[in-house]
């Protein structure tokens, strides 16, 4: 079955380097330096604390599945899901590369950073 | 300040529609607009504060007053999504008890069913600047699978099964085959919804509502002009409303805003959930109900499902009547926003003229509530509590 193509985001300012980062195949969480919290989305001013004072740090792309649907109503069903990431922070993703039938709260994933439209490369999850 | 006792709806009116081809968005609104003045025996004229949401075509309540030619001394435009309207009434109250306005006019539209709208299933792609678009936009995110992913992880938590869910749509549709206007009024069983085709596990089609053209209006007052009017009296005693996120990544999709607004609008009103002779819960899809349920305080997190099977939300069967209009369910999700009906149902029952096959009665006291944008994303919320005097 072919996957579903993902479609570009759209950077700001004030995430351009997070996109740059998966391009060189990185993936970036935020993190406060004041507070020392991660967060997700990521954000230039910490949403917990709200100092001026984040950091792009590298993150192990470990996660486990928090909630998850198939969408099966779709040209290409895709599923969608919440990732809790090992930093702590949730994050909205997909999951791809497995049988959506088999996929379950609570199992364990790890990012792949995944071509989308535009040149983009976007934070997928797979089993494993 | 309370705004408890200082102002009733005088006025409340459900437009018949169901598919408008043949109307503008803002005939929608003038029409629903002149149905509700005329329920609470008022004219254009006496309208002097104007409450509208996002549906409002052009710049809210400047283009709208504008085309409707009212005079109003104070405007609203809070856009809480489905949830707008019963946060209208809520600061419709506070604005009169404040002396900014005597009656208040708040409308809802639309005609997404005639524009051919793919509501829940086709991501909406938004304004690159809306702050979430670029880390939610690539996965697709729909209505209802947004909703599915908090029903998904409530049976993961607490045991829930698609029968329980099913039985919130079964309830809707033993009251919906009582309403002419109503899009389904085909009673459904268990397993009818259980067999509908899935759209996004665990919801499956009969777990969805339905998308309708149409709208509704409702007339806000103060004391002196509701009692000198010759409608039966539905007093507002308590109103909250609340908002819920992601929480910078702490994300619990176990509950809603609902915690919040519901709280806030029992501790106004003095009342708790036992004493709500009927309730307006907002079902975009059944999972929603449950939830609301749960966090409004009538049953224990977590006992949604066993609160809503066998029957328990079907009027005359029941402990707690719900939707007796068939809801958004099955009746009407007029501009994929059901905030709107759910004021208008209530309010027939706390007057006592919702249909007789579904009048809860001596309905002194009836609760209505909505939530509005993405149960597991970002939503708002809305509760108001309405006694008859």
């Amino acid at each position: 079955m072919t996957e579903r193509t993902l479609p570009a985001p759209t950077p700001t300012p004030e995430t351009e380097a997070f996109w740059a980062a998966t391009r060189a195949g990185k993936f970036l969480v935020k993190t406060c330096t004041e507070c020392q919290r991660a967060h997700w989305y990521p954000r230039a001013l910490c949403p917990f604390c709200f100092a001026d004072a984040t950091e792009w740090r590298e993150a192990s792309g470990k996660g486990r599945i928090y909630s998850f649907s198939i969408m099966r109503r779709a040209p290409q069903p895709y599923a969608i899901a919440y990732v809790a990431l090992e930093e702590g922070p949730m994050m909205m993703t997909n999951i791809v590369g497995c049988d959506f039938d088999r996929i379950a709260i609570g199992q364990p994933v790890r990012v792949e950073l995944r071509e989308a439209e535009g040149g983009f490369r976007v934070p997928v999850f797979t089993p494993g | 300040m309370s705004i408890k006792g200082k102002s009733y709806i005088v006025g409340a009116y459900e437009h018949p529609t169901r598919k408008a081809p043949d109307k503008s968005v803002a005939q929608l609104h003038a029409e629903v607009a002149a149905g509700a003045l005329a329920d609470a025996g008022l004219s254009k004229e006496d309208v002097d504060g104007y409450f509208c949401a996002g549906d409002a075509p052009g710049m809210g309540p400047i283009s709208m007053v504008d085309y409707l030619n009212l005079r109003v001394r104070h405007v609203d435009s809070t856009d809480t999504g489905g949830s707008s309207y019963l946060v209208h009434v809520g600061h419709a109250a506070e604005a009169i008890a404040a002396g900014k306005c005597n009656v208040a006019l708040i409308t809802l539209a639309g005609r997404p069913r005639s524009e051919g709208m793919a509501t829940g299933t086709a991501p909406r792609q938004g304004n690159p600047a809306q702050p979430d678009l670029q880390w939610e936009y690539p996965y697709g995110p729909t209505v209802v699978n947004m909703y599915a992913m908090v029903a998904m992880r409530h049976m993961y938590e607490y045991g829930t099964t698609s029968e329980q869910l099913a039985w919130i749509k079964v309830a809707a549709s033993h009251h919906a085959q009582h309403n002419p206007n109503a899009m389904l009024r085909e009673v459904v069983t268990v397993e009818d919804v259980v067999n509908s085709p899935m759209v996004a596990d665990p919801l499956h089609r009969l777990d969805c509502c339905v998308i309708s053209d149409g709208g509704g209006a409702l007339i806000v007052t103060r004391p002196e002009i509701a009692k000198s009017l010759k409608r039966p009296l539905v007093k507002l005693i308590g109103a909250g409303e609340a908002t819920k996120g992601q929480m910078g990544g702490a994300v619990d999709l176990t509950y809603s805003a609902a915690r919040v607004s519901g709280a806030a609008a029992f501790n106004e009103a003095g009342v708790t959930p036992a004493d709500i002779r009927y309730a307006s819960i907002y079902d975009s899809f059944t999972i929603t109900v449950l939830v609301q349920l749960e966090d409004l305080g009538f049953c224990e997190k977590g006992q949604g499902g066993r609160f809503v099977a066998d029957g328990n939300l079907i009027s005359g069967v029941g402990k707690l009547p719900f939707n007796t209009d068939g809801g958004g369910l099955c009746n009407n999700h007029p501009a994929n926003r059901g905030g709107m009906t759910k004021v208008i149902e209530a309010v027939r029952q706390v007057r006592g003229e919702a249909h007789p096959a579904v009048q809860v009665a001596n309905c002194n006291l009836a609760l209505a509530h909505g939530t509005g944008g993405q149960l597991g994303t970002r939503h708002g919320s809305g509760t108001l509590i309405m006694e008859r005097e």
